[in-house]
């Protein structure tokens, strides 16, 4: 039973990102490539190394699917045309987007909001979170 | 009418468990032509074939039919037979009731009624077929290498070595291609020029072979056997047959400020330059884009310092025509360049050099004099990173990157990580891997040399990014195992770029009519089986202008290579196959339509006189088809627009008639 | 003669004629190697071997239609695999272009197919195979393509 809904679950978060993670030959350029990487607890190589493997669970626990700056670097670089960026995206809405799932309401930002917090973050925030 | 014998094969219970094989030679008895028919446990069989030619002789066939294996079984077999009765080889047609019959039906009635019916249809068409005898072209025995790297060069002398004359052309000054540029040569590090020289020696003194230097070839025509090359040999401005290589020229000419090709750009040289000391032919060249003289008519110091009187400042382009019986491909290899990727700061830094920069930085005879130096500041480097697969195995970096391994990079960037290591041991040295590729005699144990004697740190890992930072590079990369981000200041970084087919190979290609792949590389005549042959007779391929190849395998290519030429040029004639397209004068109206989808150039047009009804003559063009060049795919046939082009074996009228048969 | 016939297919079961060509150097290995495997497909696929699939005029096509034939398909090597570099390409367009006219004339665009298929594929010659004549038969016996010129 907790197979299936892993399995569903896996299915779901690539057809969302349309991302194939078979296509990963695991050189680890995106992980070598990401700005963020001392933030995270997972990286982008095992983002899609533990769907691959339907590993899911531990990345929707973990702050890491925040803290992805959705710079697309590792998307740029990846030799393979894998794409981390998109599935850590997917990962994330499945976390979020769930009725009922909202852990804040917009009221609640302001004070969250760190003086140092890149730019780009924000923007990129903005942009995917408007959608 | 034909008189046609049937002979029906049981192969053992093969054929007889699921076709009742007396029913199919009694039913073919009831043919029209049919005059014998029988069956028989073994048709291939000794006594199966004496049992043919004994009923070619009693009963005066004219044509045969066995029903038995496939014919790409045992054609050629009762071929030999047909011709041991006495009567023509191609007057045999074979139904294949096994593979395609016994052995895929199960139930005998079944079985037995698809046999008759194929049966039927190989008497239908062996009634058309007509005595075919196979075309002979002579075979002109000169060989011609295109491309003088180590792959060319041992090609050559192996055609030489067999007594037959070869010609290498090659487009640089020189010959000695890539490898007259590496340092030292994997597993057994002993050095490049130490043993490719000795053979460009070899080259050059051999009787039998003729090195057409600075020169390309710019038409081929022709078939196996018989080909006709021209070759544009660019002006030197030197005469090669005058110089005497002594160098003075290359010491005075004014001219200073000229990018070092050999030494890829990294120093430079005058004008007037020989590429390197073991150059062969050791002969000056004029660079006429730098060269005074040649651009505005004033210098003339090489001229005057001369003392063989070798310049001529008005020499030409000289066109060499030749007939050549075989031609060998030996192009070669190029980096691919490396500056799209722009992540690795390539075209930001002197620091960031590719393999082969590497390569002339550790030569003796290189710009530093074998002295590791940075190419910016001349400072000895401390910290190397070397990365591996750039552009190799990148499957989404189109028109950057290749998909395939390169094959070559894991052995070299061990051999460069060693040998800066045992040169230099305060230097830290990292190569960052995908994966450690290192197949072959002694590959595996030189890599791990690298790391557990000389203290190489491996990393399973790629580098993100290279940034330029008060003239160190800091390099951010992955450290897998470890899971953690690695970020180093390094003094160097060494790209393994991809290697890609020279760019001259594709139009060499065109030229052939030899196929290629997506990658440019040539496609050999079958990937397992006929490695070192093009599929277009006589074309062979020796070296890396096939697949990414090492050193020994590419001598190995090479030389094999050389054995097929060598068997092609030992025949006096060459036998063609005879089922090649005719086209037919008298209906032919000269349209093109054949030519145009031929894909072996086979067919051409001739002005001919022919006789009307009217007793006048009148000159029409036709096609005509060379039967030596022809394959036999009948592309042409189906083309013309006047029924004139007809494939002998394969005729418009046989193919009908086995569709008249089965569908009757 | 012609009631009986007509009684015969009748009381029989229907047996496609199907005439298969094969380009010699990949699909007639192909068939080579279904027949080494021992896998089935009806007899009713007689198999006419040719030196590439662009050997094949439209014209046999047309004269397998007019003799009665109930299908017919064409089988050969993988687009970039073909023995004479491109003749496959020439056939994929012939093809396309006989198989819809073909269509119009009322011959349905199931009777007629292009299969590519290499020497190392037996398994899926055979399922082609299968799967063809089964298409065909499902249709039925073919309206016989007559000869449009006047005869006496």
């Amino acid at each position: 039973m907790e197979k299936n809904k892993t399995a569903a679950l896996r299915e779901q978060i690539l057809r969302a990102s349309g991302v194939n993670p078979k296509k990963c030959m695991r050189c680890g350029k995106c992980s070598g490539t990401c700005p963020a990487y001392d933030e995270m607890e997972y990286h982008p190589h095992q983002f899609v190394y533990m769907v691959e493997t339907g590993n899911i669970e531990p990345l929707l626990h973990s702050e890491s699917v925040y803290k992805c700056l959705s710079c697309f670097a590792c998307v740029e670089r990846c030799p393979r045309g894998v794409e981390p960026a998109k599935l850590i995206e997917a990962l994330c809405a499945a976390v979020t987007r769930p009725q009922g799932a909202n852990h804040m309401t917009p009221d609640d930002i302001p004070a969250l909001l760190d003086e140092d917090l890149p730019q780009q973050a924000i923007v990129s925030a903005l942009r995917k979170y408007m959608k | 009418m034909q008189r046609i014998g049937v002979f029906v094969c049981w192969c053992g219970s093969n054929i007889a468990a699921t076709v009742d094989v007396h029913a199919v030679a009694e039913a073919a008895k009831l043919e029209p032509g049919v005059v014998f028919s029988t069956d028989y446990q073994y048709m291939c069989s000794q006594a199966g074939q004496n049992m043919i030619i004994d009923a070619v002789k009693e009963h005066k066939l004219t044509g045969l039919v066995i029903c038995s294996c496939s014919p790409r079984m045992h054609e050629a077999t009762f071929r030999k037979t047909a011709a041991n009765a006495g009567i023509n080889p191609y007057m045999v047609e074979i139904a294949n009731i096994r593979e395609q019959c016994s052995w895929v039906h199960k139930d005998m009635p079944t079985g037995t009624e698809k046999a008759i019916i194929l049966a039927k249809a190989a008497i239908a068409k062996v009634h058309l077929n007509t005595p075919l005898t196979p075309g002979e072209s002579k075979v002109t025995k000169r060989a011609l290498v295109i491309g003088g790297g180590i792959a060319g060069i041992q090609t050559a002398l192996d055609i030489a070595d067999a007594g037959y004359p070869v010609d290498i052309v090659e487009k640089e000054p020189t010959i000695g291609g890539k490898m007259a540029q590496l340092d030292k040569t994997f597993p057994t590090l002993d050095c490049a020029a130490c043993i490719l020289t000795p053979k460009m020696v070899d080259a050059a003194q051999n009787e039998n072979i003729r090195i057409i230097s600075y020169a390309k070839v710019e038409e081929v025509g022709g078939f196996v056997g018989n080909f006709h090359v021209k070759i544009r040999k660019k002006a030197r401005f030197v005469n090669e047959d005058v110089c005497t290589g002594c160098g003075l020229c290359t010491e005075k000419c004014p001219q200073k400020k000229v990018p070092n090709a050999f030494n890829l750009n990294m120093d430079n040289h005058r004008a007037i330059y020989i590429p390197f000391a073991q150059a062969v032919p050791k002969v000056a060249v004029i660079d006429p884009d730098y060269c005074n003289m040649l651009k505005n008519g004033k210098c003339g110091v090489c001229a005057k310092v001369c003392t063989a009187g070798a310049i001529d400042y008005k020499q030409e382009d000289q066109i060499i025509e030749e007939d050549y019986g075989a031609i060998v491909a030996a192009t070669g290899y190029n980096p691919i360049s490396v500056e799209k990727f722009d992540e690795f700061a390539y075209s930001q830094s002197k620091d960031v050099i590719t393999s082969l920069e590497f390569e002339r930085l550790t030569n003796a005879a290189g710009p530093t004099a074998g002295k590791l130096l940075r190419p910016s500041d001349g400072e000895h480097p401390h910290t190397i990173v070397f990365v591996q697969c750039v552009g190799s195995r990148c499957a989404s970096c189109a028109g950057k990157g290749k998909e395939y391994c390169s094959k070559i990079c894991c052995m070299y960037t061990a051999k460069h990580a060693m040998l800066v290591r045992d040169k230099y041991p305060d230097t830290e040295v990292y190569v960052f891997y995908i994966d450690v590729r290192t197949p072959g005699k002694n590959f595996d144990e030189f890599y791990r040399r690298a790391v557990e004697e000389y203290g190489v740190h491996y990393i399973k890992g790629m580098v993100g990014k290279v940034t330029p930072e008060n003239g160190k590079l800091k390099v951010q990369a992955s450290d897998l195992l470890a899971d953690r981000q690695l970020h180093i200041d390094a003094d160097l970084v060494v790209l393994a770029a991809a290697i890609e087919p020279d760019k001259s190979a594709r139009p060499l290609a065109t030229m052939l009519t030899a196929s290629m792949d997506t990658n440019d590389f040539f496609t050999e005549a079958h990937p397992k089986l006929r490695p070192v042959e093009s599929p277009t007779a006589g074309i062979f391929l020796s070296g890396a202008c096939q697949g990414p190849k090492d050193i020994p395998e590419t001598v190995s290519q090479a030389s094999a290579a050389a054995a097929k030429v060598i068997g092609l040029l030992s025949k006096n004639t060459l036998k063609g196959n005879p089922c090649v397209a005719q086209s037919d004068e008298l209906m032919c109206n000269g349209c093109s339509s054949c030519a145009n989808v031929c894909p072996y150039g086979a067919i051409t047009y001739v002005n001919k006189e022919f006789r009307m009804p009217d007793r006048t003559t009148k000159v029409r063009r036709v096609a005509s088809v060379n039967p030596a060049v022809c394959q036999g795919c009948g592309a042409c046939t189906v083309a013309c627009p006047s029924g004139a082009m007809d494939l002998n074996g394969f005729k418009n009228n046989q193919i009908m008639a086995e569709v008249d048969a089965i569908c009757k | 003669m012609q009631v009986n016939e007509s009684n015969i297919v009748a009381n029989e079961e229907f047996r496609p004629k199907i005439v298969a060509f094969c380009c010699n150097w990949c699909s007639y290995a192909g068939a080579d190697l279904a027949g080494n495997n021992r896998l089935a497909y009806p007899a009713d696929i007689k198999i006419i071997r040719v030196p590439c699939s662009c050997r094949v005029n439209p014209m046999f096509i047309l004269r397998a239609f007019q003799r009665g034939a109930d299908g017919v398909i064409l089988c050969g090597c993988h687009p970039g695999d073909c023995h004479y570099t491109s003749g496959n390409y020439y056939t994929r367009r012939r093809m396309a272009m006989l198989f819809s006219m073909l269509n119009y004339l009322g011959i349905e665009k199931e009777r007629t197919r292009v299969e590519w298929v290499s020497a190392a594929e037996g398994a899926k010659f055979a399922a082609t195979m299968q799967d063809f004549a089964e298409k065909v038969k499902a249709l039925g016996p073919n309206k016989r393509l007559e000869d449009l010129r006047c005869k006496q």
